[in-house]
């Protein structure tokens, strides 16, 4: 098992690398610089632009040249863990990232556990009760929960609350809370309001989970290994778990990789409309404005997160299926 | 030969399957009694109800699946439980499960589960039904892998069934099915999935493990040579009916139902002065949710007696010597 773990973390080396040089080549890629959008910017205004000024500020920041020089120029920066200068908030891209990325992975992970400790139960419940009224009524709910955009869940839950209770949901603090030092009070008030974007990332989902181990569970229930462990006397709950819903489980482990990132995506709606402090917004403004360390960062921290994610799935599948264990 | 204890009585048993086809009657009406110690052999074509009525013996009929209709009875110390009457979950038909009577079942390969060791998949049913610790039940779990002719049973148990080979697989499923010394074990077509070389060997430890064990047994195959190796009794089976039945060697001897005596002719024999040429049974079984009027039997049977075949299902008429059969050929003496 050790040795299982061992190959899979030195395999993302590789793995990081090529992601790396994809991340750049999409920052490169639409036309034009920071410096552009910059001039843009300052002409929109109507304020004076000096070429001179403009070409040393881009021999400044290295932006002269050519593509491959700034890749490893970058990539250099990166290994020895200085991920450059954002140019639009004039600020290490480090800090930038730093003080939202811890946002974003509270409702991530907070929207994710969610989307797990509902999904499952229910699709529990549903594949043992297959065509029952409850299995129809989590079906409709799961299908209304797939089709609704997570912005307008967003808006809708905003205003509901509002009614209810004449507060705003926005952000992820109390008014008190917001600039005061680490207390418990200051933690309970962000599960307070944790719950909200976690709710309206993790819907979709979880509407999508719930089928995914219905429909898993419904083939497992139907394999002969069921029967045997039933011909051994196993009641029917502890046969369940041990049995069929191990084996279930295993499709569900796999979409662990992906959900990471994909909740990093979810997020962006639901921040924007929600006005929370995460990196998603950060990441839209560095793309507009061609911010490209901001932006360039952001990708690979992405990437990263969708590796360690991968990893954690390859991991929990191994640990449930032995035959796993043996493969790369 | 002195009777011993009846073990399990099966009257007039019908499980039918309710889908959106229809309703297919898997099994439509079965008698037979097992004594203690006894082997009984169940045949038929594929789709006959034999597999069912094994299931519905252990109510762990698929659950699209009911017993309509019948009794099983099991006798137990001077007592006897009719299994159809018991909650298909509840305690009591758990502790008989695994317990009293077992199930040796078709591929040993899908029969396991492959997440989880040998050892663990036998400790399991032997925890469930004997006061013993776990380091007991391993023991136990490695002397019945012993018993089996499990090479190396002290590493072996902790092999994934995935490791194993075929044999060696249906090897631990008969390991443990037997781990709790039932009264009566079940083997659904025990020898379908595995190599030819191997059948022979599986048979012969079957043999040997229920007389060492005094066991009865129920085999449920579509091969005839197997039940001539193994059992007391045959019970032949057509669309969920008990055609004919009778100790086994007076049924090779004398079929009297023409079903059986097509499955009889369809068997190739080997060695010499065998070269009669093979006489398959004309057409095909049936749907089973367009089951015949009358005899299910009658659109192939080359004795087939027009307007009374196909209108009246034969009673069970019982002969000497044990034989009964289902047919308007004989009469009831």
């Amino acid at each position: 098992m050790w040795s299982f773990i061992l190959r899979r973390i030195l395999l993302m080396v590789p793995t990081l690398f090529v992601v790396s040089i994809i991340s750049f080549a999409i920052i490169e890629a639409p036309p034009g610089d920071f410096m552009d959008s910059y001039v843009n910017a300052l002409l929109q205004e109507q304020e004076a632009v000096d070429p001179a000024e403009i070409a040393s500020l881009r021999k400044r920041y290295g932006l002269d040249a050519p593509t491959y020089v700034r890749y490893f120029r970058w990539l250099g920066n990166i290994m020895q863990g200085n991920l450059g200068r954002s140019l639009e908030w004039n600020q290490p891209v480090s800090k930038l990232i730093a003080d939202r990325l811890p946002w974003s992975l509270a409702i991530s992970v907070a929207s994710f556990f969610l989307a797990y400790a509902i999904a499952i139960p229910i699709g529990l419940y549903s594949a043992t009760r297959q065509y029952s009224l409850g299995d129809y009524f989590f079906t409709l709910i799961g299908f209304i929960g797939l089709a609704t955009p997570n912005f307008l869940l967003a808006l809708l839950i905003l205003w509901y609350y509002f009614v209810a209770t004449g507060n705003v949901a926005v952000g992820l603090f109390s008014d008190e809370y917001l600039i005061a030092p680490w207390s418990f009070a200051k933690f309970i008030d962000l599960l307070k309001h944790l719950w909200l974007p976690a709710l309206v990332v993790g819907t979709a989902g979880t509407a999508g989970l719930i089928r995914v181990m219905r429909a898993n569970l419904l083939d497992e229930l139907e394999r002969p290994y069921v029967m045997v462990a039933r011909s051994k006397g196993l009641s029917e709950g502890k046969l369940l778990v041990k049995y069929p819903f191990r084996i279930a489980m295993n499709p569900v482990a796999s979409t662990i990789g992906w959900t990471l990132p994909t909740l990093v995506n979810g997020e962006l709606l639901a921040s924007l409309v929600l006005g929370l402090p995460t990196i998603a917004p950060l990441f839209v403004g560095a793309l507009l404005s061609q911010d490209m360390f901001l932006a360039g960062s952001v990708v690979m921290i992405l990437s990263g997160l969708t590796l360690v994610g991968t990893l954690l799935s390859d991991i929990v599948l191994a640990w449930l299926d032995p035959r796993i264990r043996g493969a790369i | 030969m002195t009777q011993s204890p009846l073990l399990l009585s099966v009257d007039n048993l019908a499980t039918h399957f309710f889908s959106q086809e229809g309703i297919l009657e898997a099994v439509d009406g079965v008698s037979f009694d097992i004594h203690a110690g006894e082997a009984l052999g169940i045949a038929g074509e594929s789709g006959c109800g034999k597999s069912v009525t094994a299931q519905s013996i252990l109510r762990i009929v698929p659950s699209n699946g009911k017993i309509v209709m019948g009794e099983i009875s099991l006798f137990q110390n001077g007592e006897s439980i009719d299994l159809v009457q018991l909650d298909d979950r509840g305690q009591e038909i758990r502790q008989i499960r695994g317990g009293e009577i077992a199930m040796v079942f078709q591929e040993p390969m899908a029969a396991f589960s492959m997440v989880y060791t040998i050892g663990n998949q036998i400790t399991e049913v032997i925890r469930l039904h004997q006061d013993c610790s776990q380091s007991e039940a391993r023991d136990r779990a490695i002397e019945m892998l012993r018993r089996v002719g499990m090479p190396q049973p002290e590493q072996t148990i902790d092999a994934y069934p995935f490791a194993l080979s075929g044999g060696m697989r249906q090897r631990a499923m008969i390991a443990m099915a037997l781990s709790c010394h039932p009264a009566l074990l079940i083997a659904d077509e025990p020898t379908t999935a595995v190599d030819v070389t191997i059948q022979a060997q599986v048979l012969e430890l079957m043999k040997d493990l229920q007389r060492d064990m005094g066991m009865a047994l129920i085999v449920i195959t579509h091969d005839l040579a197997v039940i001539s190796e193994l059992c007391d009794r045959v019970m032949i089976m057509y669309l969920g009916k008990d055609v004919e039945s009778a100790p086994a060697d007076v049924i090779f001897r004398d079929p009297k139902h023409p079903y059986t005596v097509g499955l009889l002719r369809s068997v190739p024999e080997l060695g010499e002065g065998h070269s009669q040429e093979l006489d398959p049974i004309t057409g095909s079984v049936p749907s089973p949710y367009r089951r015949p009027t009358g005899c299910p039997f009658h659109p192939r049977c080359p004795e087939f007696i027009p307007d009374v075949c196909d209108v009246h299902l034969p009673p069970q008429i019982e002969l000497a010597g044990g034989h009964r059969v289902r047919c308007h050929l004989y009469v009831q003496d």
